[in-house]
C-alpha cells in the first residue's frame, strides 16, 4: 500500500527570465513516505517544494499530483501583522471547518493546547512553529510538506519535533515532503534524501546520499562526520528539573550515560 | 429624503458602512498606498464622464477596474516592486486626469468637489447608488471572506491546501475599486483612503477576532460620518474632512484602550 504516489516530479524545472532557479528533478513522495529535501540557500528546495504543490507551475518537465491529495503546509515564513487580530484556534480553521475537538486535538500533539486563545503575534518563534504544524494535520493531510519545520525550537525540541513528524506519518498513513538545509537532525527519520544545488545532484537513502562524492562537495567532508552522529537514538530524557528519565521509565539524578551513546563524541571528564 | 442634510447623513453612513469591512482588508493586506493609488485614478474617470458623457460612477469604476487590473498584471510579472508601480500608475493617472480636465473648456468643473467630496449636494439617485452599490461590494465581500481571509494570512499555505489566493485578491481589488467609485463624491479622491484606513486601524483596538474587526470598523466609521456632518453645519466647514478629522479623533482615544 505503500506504493500509492501522491506526488511525481519528472524532470522539472523552473526558469524565471533567463535563469534557472532549479532544473531537471525528478522524484516521488509516497504514502507513508518521508522525504527531505536537502541543499544550500539558494539552490532550489522552496521552488521545488512549489512545484510539487502547484503553488508555481513548472516551466519544463512535469510535477503530477494524485486528485485526492490533502496538503498540510507548514511553510518557512509567515509574518503576522499587528494589525490582524487573530487566535491561535481561528488560524486553526484558516483553510478548513474543524470543529473544536479536531482543533484541541491538534493542538495537543504538538503540546501546545494552552494556547488555543491566544493571538498569534503573541507567541515564541518555538510556539508559533509548534501551532503552524497543529494546523497542518489538523487536516488529516494526505501529503504533508514542511519547509524548515524546526526554525526557532530548541535542540531537544527539534529532536521531538522529527519524532512526532515520523509517528505522524505511521498515523496519518501520509506522505511527507521536508526541506531542510542541514541534514543531520532530519537524518533518523528520513527514507529518501534529494540532494539539490540548481539542479538534483544526487538522490538516495540519507546514508548513501551522506557518503556519496557529490554530497562531500557540497557540503564539506565534515559533513558526512556529522551525519554518523545522529545514527542512533536517545535512551533517556533530560526533565526540566535537570533531572533524567531513561527509556525504561526510571528516573535519575545525573546523567551517566550522556558522552557514551555518541560513538563519535568525546567522554567529558 | 427631502431634507439635503437628512440625504447627506443617509449616503455618509451608507459609504462609512461599506468602507469599515473593505478597510480591513485594506490594512491586513498593507494596500494603502494602493487604495490612494485607485483613488488617484477616479480624477480621471471623471474627467472621462465629462468627455463621454457617461455617469461619473461608472467611469470613475471603470477607470479604477482597469487600474487594478494593470496593477495586478504587474505585480504578477514581477519585474518592477510594486511600492514603484503603484507611485508610476498613480501619478500617471492623476496628471491624465488633471489634464484631461484642463482640456475640458466646454465646461466648468469644481476641483475642490472632486478633491474633498460634495455631500450635501447628494440627490436621491446618489444615495440608491450608494446603498445599492455599496451592498453588492458587502455581499461579494461576504462569499469570498473566507478564502480572501486565508489568502491574507499567508498566500502560501491557501495556494498549497487548494485554494487560489491571486483570484481571491483580485475580486478584492475589484470590490475596492467599486467602493472608491460610490464614495467619490461623499468624500472626494484625496479622502477615500482614510475612510477605509481610519475606522479599521480604530476598530483593531476593541476587537479579537477579524470578524469582530470588520462589524466595529463599519459602526465606527457610521459613527464618525454623522459626527463629522454635524461638525460641518455647526462650524459651517467642508464634510468630508470634517467626516475624516472625526475618525482621527476616534483613533487617538481607542489608544487610550488597552490593546487585545
Amino acid at each position: 500500500m505503500t506504493e500509492r504516489k501522491i506526488i511525481a516530479l519528472e524532470n522539472a524545472g523552473f526558469r524565471a527570465g533567463n535563469r534557472w532557479a532549479v532544473r531537471d528533478v525528478s522524484f516521488t513522495v509516497k504514502a507513508g513516505e518521508i522525504v527531505t529535501l536537502i541543499g544550500p540557500n539558494g539552490s532550489g528546495k522552496s521552488t521545488t517544494a512549489k512545484m510539487a504543490l502547484g503553488i508555481t507551475a513548472p516551466t519544463a518537465g512535469t510535477a503530477w499530483r494524485s486528485p485526492e491529495m490533502v496538503v498540510g503546509y507548514v511553510p518557512q515564513k509567515v509574518a503576522i501583522d499587528w494589525t490582524l487580530p487573530l487566535t491561535v484556534s481561528r488560524f486553526m480553521r484558516l483553510t478548513d471547518r474543524l470543529s473544536v475537538n479536531e482543533i484541541t486535538a491538534a493542538l495537543e500533539r504538538t503540546g501546545v493546547p494552552h494556547l488555543a486563545k491566544d493571538q498569534m503575534r503573541t507567541l515564541s518563534g518555538g510556539e508559533f512553529q509548534r501551532v503552524l504544524l497543529a494546523r497542518a494535520i489538523a487536516r488529516k493531510p494526505s501529503l504533508m510538506v514542511l519547509d524548515e519545520p524546526a526554525q526557532g525550537v530548541d535542540f531537544q525540541g527539534e529532536i521531538e519535533l522529527y519524532r512526532l513528524i515520523g509517528e505522524l506519518r505511521e498515523e496519518l498513513d501520509c506522505g511527507v515532503l521536508m526541506i531542510s538545509h542541514d541534514l543531520h537532525l532530519v537524518m533518523a527519520q528520513t527514507d529518501k534524501v534529494i540532494c539539490l544545488n540548481g539542479h538534483m545532484c544526487c538522490a538516495g537513502t540519507p546514508m548513501a546520499v551522506s557518503e556519496s562524492e557529490d554530497y562531500r562537495n557540497l557540503f564539506g567532508n565534515r559533513a558526512g562526520d556529522t551525519l554518523a552522529v545522529y545514527q542512533h537514538s536517545h535512551d533517556h530524557t533530560h526533565l526540566p528539573d535537570g533531572r533524567v528519565q531513561r527509556a525504561d521509565g526510571a528516573v535519575a539524578d545525573h546523567c551517566d550515560t550522556c558522552g557514551t551513546e555518541h560513538e563519535h563524541s568525546e567522554k567529558v571528564s | 429624503m427631502d431634507d439635503f442634510v437628512v440625504r447627506a447623513g443617509i449616503a455618509a453612513v451608507g459609504v462609512a458602512l461599506v468602507a469599515g469591512p473593505l478597510g480591513c482588508f485594506v490594512i491586513w493586506q498593507r494596500l494603502s498606498y494602493f487604495g490612494d493609488t485607485l483613488a488617484h485614478g477616479a480624477l480621471l474617470g471623471i474627467a472621462l464622464s465629462f468627455l463621454l458623457g457617461t455617469a461619473p460612477v461608472l467611469s470613475v469604476f471603470g477607470v479604477c477596474v482597469v487600474m487594478a487590473l494593470a496593477l495586478y498584471a504587474l505585480q504578477r510579472d514581477g519585474t518592477t516592486a510594486s511600492d514603484a508601480l503603484l507611485g508610476i500608475l498613480s501619478h500617471g493617472a492623476l496628471a491624465l486626469g488633471l489634464l484631461v480636465i484642463g482640456l475640458l473648456t466646454t465646461v466648468r468643473i469644481d476641483m475642490s468637489a472632486l478633491l474633498f467630496g460634495d455631500i450635501l449636494a447628494v440627490n436621491r439617485t446618489d444615495i440608491y447608488t450608494i446603498w445599492l452599490g455599496g451592498a453588492a461590494c458587502l455581499a461579494g465581500l461576504a462569499l469570498i471572506w473566507t478564502r480572501l481571509f486565508a489568502a491574507t494570512v499567508n498566500g502560501d499555505i491557501a495556494g498549497a491546501e487548494g485554494q487560489k489566493p491571486d483570484q481571491v485578491r483580485l475580486i478584492f481589488m475589484l470590490l475596492v475599486a467599486g467602493v472608491i467609485a460610490i464614495a467619490m463624491k461623499v468624500i472626494g479622491v484625496l479622502l477615500i483612503t482614510a475612510l477605509l484606513i481610519i475606522p479599521a486601524a480604530t476598530a483593531r483596538r476593541i476587537a479579537s477576532t477579524p470578524e469582530r474587526m470588520a462589524i466595529v470598523a463599519a459602526l465606527i466609521g457610521a459613527t464618525c460620518a454623522l459626527l463629522g456632518l454635524q461638525i460641518s453645519l455647526i462650524w459651517d466647514v467642508q464634510t468630508g474632512p470634517a467626516i475624516v478629522v472625526a475618525a482621527l479623533a476616534c483613533f487617538v482615544v481607542s489608544q487610550a484602550v488597552p490593546q487585545r
